[in-house]
């Protein structure tokens, strides 16, 4: 501590107490994050002349938003959820049925326009509801078995959506889902639209910074709604109920409600960013929600850090990097490094060799198992855990240890 | 008896009228379809339940080991000069050789995911080592894709191809070998567990594992065991999925686990003898629902029954009440 006060003293940089400042790992992160949300469609759009790499953080947006909204269920609450992506499909075929010319085609006989910043909303309540139908019949289980309980909804989910194709189309999906209209919006050279000038009113499907800026706003929103959360009541009951469930309700804690309010509040998250999603891509179908959804939702979190914020967005981020920029991106990267250094008949395919991009592909799997094991193996706790929990384990790990060296002199 | 046992009771009830009904309105292919694929799903649910039981992983990575079994057993096959569609003698001695190589092979690989995967994480947070099952299953399904592509594989079909029909009841050859060598294989287990000092370490390890430390029972060597055994009937059951189907695909573990790890809670999870009936139970269901509700609700109707099960009796048809720690 003197010696950063020390320090303070002679640099310039350490007058602003900046290490003091930053000790606090959490603000740390937050403020690295904001700043490179802000830089990020500046620098890509002026690098890459493009907005494709915007609409790839955008998507990331997404998944922040579900690992966010999972984190609150399986970090908070220590309720393990396997079928988080029911929800997010649950809200993204809210908003595309109400708010597409699909139910003109269905035995309702009459499409719905309803306004995105409204239905939004409904679509959020619409995951929350179906959080609490879920959650009630299961209170009564506990741990692996509740696990099992929502992977089994998770499928049932995606395939009602099928099966019901009167109504959602089945496969064929849903298409032409109506964009945002903002009354008014501001573009500029920051967007890549060279000047400055006010639209309005203005329709979000050209611009994939629109979509981009706002999924930042939803997130900011997200994490103080969810920090805030966490230090009220509701959230040290959450935390009382996962390390002991019993204790709690014998400390007063009413398990039922606090358990829903977890389910459906972790649900409305997803239903939220599922509406969001269905806005975007303006096209849903079953296949965008099956068990590897939730499966990957589940990985950014403990990835990241159960029960961290700032963890779970770290994880979010560099799941979505490795999933879905990394590993599709894999092939065609090799192919132009063989190119490169010279080795360009590889590339070629040759009776049972498929050629080394089409290699690389078929190993895709591995790759992403590998680095699932690997991460697992070589921090079990996440990028960022929780300081919380980091000094509970510690504190369960020295206990055992006690526990075993008085078994040996026992 | 509380007002869940009930419930479940009622839904047993109604399915088995249902399944009775069903069975007498067609007594033929449907039935035997569904013992057949019921069969399988028991040999797979084994798995599920004994890794359950012994340390409360979900085994996402078993399904995988399933395909792959039958993967290899059609590489092995394709080493032999077998006859397809009919049954000669160079046929029988290739069956009686594949079975205990493959089954071996297999024990041996989930030993190895074991002592990878999840045994450096068995004091780990609870969902550490459920995150490591599921990229294992990634793991194994990527192996299967590298090694024989997208498409599905052939396996060829070396049964002889005969058929009769008994009272009304048709059937072949395959059903018979699929029920019959299922059948042997879960009695050999049951003889296993409850009558070799292993298998009662591994009861004894299932039940309280620092007990059975103290009581001199080498844990890692039991839970490797659980595992080998767990792959071997895994295996058996690939091989007779290739056997009976012929017809095999990377993804097909992704499903069939599913289905019979619901066959393994339905029976009561950690329990042998239910995990065998789970898996008939679920596999005549299954057969039933693809031909009066409809193939596309058949996934459906099988997490329906899982979702009914856990929510009216969480220790399924015949697990025991356990403590809640």
């Amino acid at each position: 501590m003197s010696n950063a006060t020390m320090s303070g003293r002679q640099s310039p940089f350490g007058r602003l107490n900046l290490r003091d400042r930053i000790r606090d790992r959490d603000t740390a992160v937050y403020g690295i994050l904001i700043i490179v949300a802000l830089l990020f469609p500046l620098v890509t759009i002026y690098a890459t002349g493009g907005t494709a790499l915007v609409s790839h953080a955008t998507y990331a947006g997404y998944w922040v938003l579900l690992a966010i909204g999972l984190n609150v269920v399986v970090g908070f609450a220590g309720l393990l959820d396997l079928g988080y992506a029911a929800f997010f499909a649950i809200g993204a075929y809210t908003y595309a049925l109400l708010a597409s010319p699909q139910l003109a085609s269905s035995p309702a006989h009459h499409a719905l326009h309803g306004n995105f910043w409204i239905l939004i909303f409904v679509s959020m309540m619409m995951a929350a509801i179906f959080g609490v139908v879920l959650g009630f019949p299961t209170l009564r289980l506990r741990g692996d078995y509740l696990a099992i309980v929502t992977l089994g909804f998770g499928e049932i989910v995606p395939q009602l959506f099928y099966n019901f194709d009167q109504w959602t189309g089945g496969i064929n999906a849903i298409g032409l889902i109506d964009q945002p209209i903002l009354p008014a919006w501001a573009q500029g050279p920051w967007s890549g639209d060279g000047d400055f000038k006010i639209v309005s009113p203005f329709s979000f499907n050209t611009d994939p910074v629109a979509y981009y800026v706002l999924i930042c706003v939803l997130i900011a929103g997200a994490v103080i709604l969810v920090t805030n959360l966490y230090k009220s009541r509701l959230g040290r009951a959450w935390m009382a109920i996962r390390e002991d469930e019993v204790a709690a309700a014998a400390m007063g804690i009413n398990t039922v409600t606090t358990k829903l309010l977890a389910f459906s509040i972790g649900a409305s998250f997803s239903g939220f960013a599922g509406a969001y999603y269905a806005a975007d891509v303006a096209l849903v179908s079953p296949d965008n929600f099956l068990f590897i959804v939730s499966i990957t939702v589940l990985v950014m979190v403990v990835l990241g850090g159960m029960g961290n914020i700032t963890g779970v967005i770290v994880g979010a981020l560099a799941m979505y990097y490795v999933v879905f920029y990394l590993i599709p991106g894999l092939p065609q990267n090799v192919t132009s490094l063989a190119n490169s250094v010279g080795l360009g008949s590889l590339n070629q395919s040759s009776g049972d060799w498929p050629g080394l991009g089409e290699a690389t592909q078929r190993l895709n799997f591995i790759i992403y198992g590998g680095i699932l094991v690997g991460m697992m193996l070589l921090r079990p706790q996440g990028l960022l855990p929780s300081r919380v929990r980091e000094q509970e384990l510690k504190h369960a790990a020295v206990q055992e240890e006690e526990a075993a060296v008085e078994q040996a002199h026992a | 008896m509380s007002l869940p046992d009930y419930g479940f009771y009622i839904l047993c009830g109604t399915a088995v009228v249902l399944l009775v009904s069903e069975a007498v309105r067609d007594p033929g292919k449907t039935a035997v379809f569904g013992l057949t694929q019921g069969a399988i799903f028991a040999l797979v649910a084994l798995g599920y339940t004994m890794v359950y039981g012994i340390i409360e992983l979900i085994n996402f990575a078993h399904g995988d080991v399933f395909t792959l079994s039958a993967y290899i057993g059609t590489s092995i096959l394709g080493l032999f000069a077998v006859t397809e569609g009919s049954f000669t003698a160079l046929n029988l001695i290739t069956l009686l050789i594949i079975f205990p190589v493959v089954m071996l092979i297999m024990g041996g690989i989930n030993v190895g995911i074991e002592r990878v995967a999840y045994r450096p994480l068995r004091n780990a947070p609870r969902l550490a080592p459920l995150i490591t099952a599921i990229g294992m299953s990634f793991f194994l399904e990527g192996v299967m894709f590298l090694w024989k592509g997208p498409a599905t594989v052939h396996f060829p079909n070396i049964l002889p191809p005969w058929t009769t029909t008994v009272a009304g009841v048709f059937f072949g050859f395959k059903d018979i070998f699929v029920i019959v060598t299922s059948a042997v294989l879960v009695a050999l287990l049951a003889v296993f567990i409850n009558r070799t000092k292993l298998g009662k370490a591994m009861r004894a390890t299932a039940q309280d594992r620092d007990a059975a430390q103290l009581m001199g029972i080498d844990i890692n060597r039991t839970i490797s065991a659980t595992f080998f055994i767990g792959a071997v009937l895994a295996g058996a059951g690939g091989i007779i999925y290739g056997l009976y189907y012929n017809t095999v695909y990377y993804q097909l573990g992704f499903r069939t686990g599913l289905i019979a790890f619901t066959a393994a809670v339905f029976g009561g999870i950690g329990n042998i003898p239910g995990a065998a009936i789970g898996g008939l139970i679920i596999g005549l269901t299954a057969a039933f629902s693809d031909i009066y509700i409809g193939g596309k609700w058949t996934q459906v109707v099988i997490f329906g029954i899982l979702i009914g099960v856990l929510v009216f009796r969480p220790t399924g048809l015949l697990g025991m009440r356990v403590p809640e720690k």
